[in-house]
């Protein structure tokens, strides 16, 4: 019967075309479209901050190299994976992600929770150099990121399409975003006030890549590592963590 | 090229790559400043370049005879020049970024030449540069073949396939260039995915039509799997690749999907895109060439039947396997664990269908090279269907996932499977399409066979050690209850591994070498032998296909 039943739908070329579009759509349905309606998909995390302007361009930087081919950004819950790299991640501190970066494999180590556990010194000099800190690394070097001045100008319209998309950031950080960029990066200038004004006094601000009259690619991308792990303290709570989440450095 | 077009259709073509051009010229007018503008100038390059070849044998004779008492072969033959191109650009950047993980300085200090740049010229390269336009090739031989009908249109197939590759080097370009989504195997950046929908569109249009055409009652099997693998590709592509750009002059998105919803998308975009990009369409192949050059028709129409529903019902499902132990919801990776699991019935059916299609012709695998490709190809799909549903597994998951082993299973697909096939049906294609009596060298598709043999299993057991090694270091704790091995001690225990599997991949684009000055000496050097009239559709005697 089922043969008879196939020998009709295969004689049709549309008959065909909607039993592939009804068969292949039901497993995508069921599984994505409740992700948005229920609620325990993501947890609430009202310490949670958006990334800067800075952070937000070093993170462009990271998708652009693809980093994400070597680096996972997502701690398993299993015992070793927590031991190794801090608690397990939450869905919440990916909810302002796009794209989100879990990846699918580890050649170097996961970077989930890599920010504030090595000073902006070592990410600088392991950038331009991976193997002059770690001889066995097989990363490739970034000297050229430290020599490429940041593209700020047009960072108010990158938060303005992230503003779309429903990460809550306020006008006045669209207007002032390749301000706090640049003040991010120079602490003493009087642009810096604005960016903990903004984002938080937890905000670390710092001369990233240890030169503070130019802020190149370099400082975007080392401020977004260390921010890493720390937009939001919700993985520290509740959980079987053996450690605190890390200060921000003075 | 044109030969095939009237001098209308000629005009309308060069309207075509007309107004392209004028989309690149405003492209890169609107992206100045931007990756955008240098990608501008590409598409008017690519488009000035299609007018060039239309422009300089605009003038030449018109087809005088009836076309449709013809087969559509032109745009096949370049697809099979495309296809060949690809594989050896795509296997070559491979075997680069293979070298990179072993010898990092051959990045030579540029950010073009990075690992994370040159990693998706390679994925994209194989799969949709190399994959595509063979699946684009064959579809179009396949279906003209069993519809005993041309194709439905005499622009449409060169647009279909230019256009397709006009994406794939706005794609390959972008990544050196900094432009990509960072989304794995969809890091083509809105307007190349826009363009990509505008082929893909054209391409189902023509496919459909064709098939309405048939004079055959039945649709075969082969064409089930061609017409799942464009619907739902299509599907794939534009809900993963949904995009706001940053403006009209930004090649740079952000994808409307966040966090964890963007993870469920992307790899059930993911996963799927092997299920139908890379299982489908070369089912399609499989289910074509293998009996054609076994002489054997295939085994059982119910084991198709039953594999092809299962395919298209259950791999939709399996994509969150990728994200065991994620932030992901429990009862989603359970889901994918469960399906994936049952995907193995399908699977199996598919690769012992096309085995037992062997009973009776096992002296023609012994034989013939090229037959025992599809051979050995149907059996790495047996093992990579099995591998995959083992590593769906939650626990055994634990230790796969963001190991080598992964590499290793996609390998073991890609390089024993999908290329494996693909050399063997465009060996059956080539002379057929050509009117050559055989290949121009048998030994050499015989050494072509043994190099890509020997290629995937240096590959897939150097990566198959490494990714275990890798994740019982990560896992092994010290009697005093710490964690045995740092980081870099399991790096270091890889070194071994990916030098082993870069002289693999090397292998293996040796023998894609071979195969590309194999073909290339058919078409040259062989004379045109099998008759004219043998291979043509049924003429037009009023009799409609539906």
């Amino acid at each position: 019967m089922a043969d008879t039943f196939h020998r009709k739908i295969e004689r049709s070329a549309i008959g065909f075309v909607l039993a592939i579009i009804a068969a292949a759509s039901v497993g995508g349905i069921v599984e994505i479209a409740p992700l948005f309606t229920i609620d325990e998909t993501v947890e609430q995390a009202p310490d949670m901050r958006m990334y800067t302007p800075l952070e937000l361009a070093g993170r462009n930087i990271y998708v652009r190299e693809g980093c994400y081919a070597c680096h996972s950004q997502m701690i398993r819950t299993l015992r070793d994976e927590v031991e190794r790299y801090g608690p397990f991640s939450l869905a919440v501190e990916s909810q302002y992600d796009r794209p989100m970066l879990w990846g699918s494999k580890r050649t170097g180590p996961d970077l989930a929770r890599v920010g504030g556990k090595y000073s902006d010194f070592w990410h600088v000099a392991h950038l331009n150099n991976p193997r002059d800190v770690t001889p066995e690394s097989n990363m490739p070097a970034y000297r050229w990121l430290g020599r490429t001045s940041l593209e700020m100008d047009d960072l108010p319209m990158h938060l303005a399409a992230q503003q779309a998309l429903g990460v809550p950031y306020s006008d006045d950080m669209i207007e002032n975003a390749a301000r706090d960029a640049y003040g991010q990066a120079t602490p003493d200038t009087d642009f810096a006030a604005g960016v903990t004004e903004r984002y938080g006094e937890e905000t670390q601000v710092s001369a990233f890549d240890g030169v503070t009259t130019h802020v190149t690619e370099m400082d975007a991308l080392v401020a977004y590592l260390q921010v890493l792990g720390r937009l939001t303290g919700a993985a520290y709570e509740n959980t079987a963590a053996p450690e605190a989440k890390p200060e921000p450095e003075g | 090229m044109i030969g095939q077009l009237t001098s209308s259709e000629r005009q309308n073509a060069a309207v075509i790559a007309v107004v392209v051009a004028i989309a690149g010229m405003v492209m890169a007018a609107l992206g100045r400043s931007d990756a955008l503008g240098v990608h501008g100038v590409i598409v008017m390059l690519f488009a000035g370049g299609v007018l060039y070849i239309l422009m300089s044998t605009f003038y030449e004779p018109e087809p005088t005879e009836d076309r449709e008492a013809s087969y559509y072969d032109d745009p096949i033959k370049v697809g099979i020049a495309l296809s060949m191109a690809w594989a050896v650009f795509g296997m070559f950047m491979g075997v680069w970024v293979a070298a990179q993980l072993a010898w990092p300085d051959l990045a030579f200090d540029a950010g073009w030449s990075s690992f994370g740049r040159l990693r998706p010229t390679h994925t994209t390269g194989v799969i949709f540069g190399f994959g595509g336009n063979a699946l684009i090739a064959t579809s179009f031989h396949v279906v003209q073949r069993t519809s005993r009908a041309r194709l439905a249109g005499q622009i449409s197939p060169w647009f279909v396939l230019l256009g397709y590759n006009l994406f794939c080097v706005l794609a390959v370009s972008g990544y050196l260039i900094g432009v990509t989504q960072s989304k794995e195997y969809a890091e083509a950046e809105w307007y190349a995915d826009l363009w990509l929908v505008v082929v893909w569109v054209t391409y189902f249009i023509l496919y459909i039509r064709t098939i309405a055409r048939r004079k055959e009652p039945h649709i075969y099997v082969a064409n089930w799997y061609f017409m799942a693998f464009i619907l739902v590709v299509a599907i794939l592509h534009i809900v993963n690749n949904l995009a706001l750009p940053v403006s009209w002059g930004h090649a740079k998105s952000y994808t409307i999907w966040p966090g964890v919803q963007d993870a469920m998308v992307q790899w059930w975009y993911g996963h799927n895109a092997v299920a139908f990009f890379l299982t489908a369409g070369f089912l399609g192949m499989l289910y074509y060439y293998l009996p054609v050059r076994a002489q054997r028709p295939i085994f059982s129409y119910r084991l198709s039947i039953l594999s092809f529903w299962g395919i298209t019902f259950f791999y939709m499902w399996a994509g969150s396997h990728h994200l065991h132990y994620t932030a992901l919801p429990h009862w989603v990776q359970t889901l994918g664990m469960t399906f994936s699991v049952m995907l193995l019935v399908p699977s199996w059916a598919s690769a012992g269908n096309a085995l037992l299609t062997l009973n009776g012709a096992w002296h023609r695998v012994r034989d013939d090279a090229t037959l025992r490709f599809m051979m050995a190809a149907a059996v790495f799909y047996g093992l990579s269907t099995f591998e995959g549903s083992f590593m769906a597994i939650r626990p055994v998951n634990s230790l796969s996932h963001y190991t080598d082993w992964t590499v290793g299973h996609v390998h073991a697909g890609a390089l024993g499977w999908v290329a494996l096939i693909t050399f063997g049906s465009l060996y059956t294609l080539v002379p057929s399409l050509w009117k050559r009596e055989r290949m121009y060298s048998a030994a050499l598709v015989e050494v072509h066979f043994w190099l890509a043999i020997a290629g995937t299993l240096i590959y897939v057991f150097a990566m198959w050690n490494s990714g275990i090694i890798q994740g019982l270091m990560w896992r092994t704790y010290t009697e005093e209850g710490a964690l045995a091995y740092s980081f870099v001690d399991s790096l270091v225990a890889m070194y071994p591994y990916y030098i082993a599997r870069a002289f693999g991949g090397l292998l293996f684009l040796i023998g894609a070498v071979v195969g590309c000055y194999n073909i290339w000496m058919t078409v040259r050097a062989l004379p045109a032998a099998v008759a004219a009239g043998a291979d043509v559709p049924v003429t037009p005697v009023a009799i409609p296909g539906e």
